[in-house]
């Protein structure tokens, strides 16, 4: 059931650009339950520094699962789904996400290796903008349980 | 865009302790961080899907647990674009029963480094039930 490992190195682009929204951002905090301003008041963030209102540390999973999306449908690699579970994940910031931004998101599959009847995925989706600039770097570690477990 | 954001908490020392941060979870909650984020994964709503996938109940989604975790350092960092970097490990699942308790989850963190070039690390721990969900949970926070 081991994954395909030539599909180390493969990328998946999301087909489009990501549109950051007011209101998707005001959704997500209050989903997290975070009351802070700059989340959900424009004048607030303005009076922080931020062009408009800004995007939880964590909201760039939106981005992730998108990309992650089209490399668990393709048929070619055989990942289970059902089998499959979030090992961990991480968030570098290149600079903070904000209302108004058009991003772009790659996924890179760095690493497939078998370790205990388990494939271990390593993937590394890039968040850019519009002009091409570094926004997010997120790194996760995607565990697919063996077929007797 | 590119200036550094820090965050404005006063003189910072290594061992410090955050302002700690209870939340309750309920299936609600867990429905509606699935319809903020677009994790659709049933076995966050559904006790069929969940059983199927060999679990106990309904289990919280993982991002969850690190948003709030998050949330635990923005709230002391006031900025959310002060903190640069966190990283989490799912250790063990947080299961959230189908009734007004849910699940209860208890996060701390306290500064562990003191970086020479303005940043502080915060060392995160996530419990519920009982025991840690989260392993090496970490923040990177620019500090003024």
């Amino acid at each position: 059931m081991a994954l395909d490992a030539s599909f180390v190195g493969r990328c998946y682009p999301t087909a489009a650009t990501y549109q950051v929204g007011r209101e998707k951002i005001r959704e997500f905090a209050e989903a997290i339950g975070d009351d802070n301003a700059v989340y959900r008041d424009p004048d607030a963030a303005r009076a922080a520094g931020y062009a408009d209102l800004v995007a939880p540390p964590t909201f760039a999973m939106i981005l992730v699962l998108r990309t992650q999306e089209e490399l668990i449908n393709d048929p070619k690699l055989g990942l289970d789904y059902r089998r499959m579970v979030h090992g961990s994940q991480s968030f570098t910031h290149h600079r903070p996400i904000t209302a108004g931004d058009e991003l772009s998101a790659t996924l890179h599959v760095d690493g497939i290796r078998a370790m205990g009847g388990n494939d271990m995925l390593t993937v590394r989706c890039e968040i850019t903008d519009s002009a091409g600039d570094p926004v997010t770097t997120a790194r996760a570690m995607l565990v697919v349980r063996g077929d007797d477990q | 865009m590119s200036q550094r954001r820090c965050a404005e908490v006063g003189a910072v020392a290594e061992g410090q302790e955050l302002p700690p941060l209870q939340v309750r979870l309920t299936r609600a909650d867990l429905v509606r961080y699935a319809g903020a984020s677009g994790d659709f994964n049933p076995i966050h709503w559904s006790d069929r899907a969940a059983r199927d996938a060999g679990l106990p109940d309904v289990i919280a989604h993982g991002m969850l647990t690190m948003a709030l975790a998050t949330r635990l350092v923005t709230n002391w960092a006031g900025d959310p674009g002060a903190v640069v970097d966190c990283a989490v490990r799912f250790t063990r699942p947080v299961v959230v029963a189908d009734n007004a308790d849910g699940a209860l989850l208890e996060l701390s963190g306290k500064v562990t480094k003191r970086r020479d070039d303005g940043s502080v690390v915060v060392a995160i721990t996530a419990r519920a039930a009982g025991q840690m969900v989260l392993g090496q949970a970490t923040a990177t926070v620019w500090v003024k």
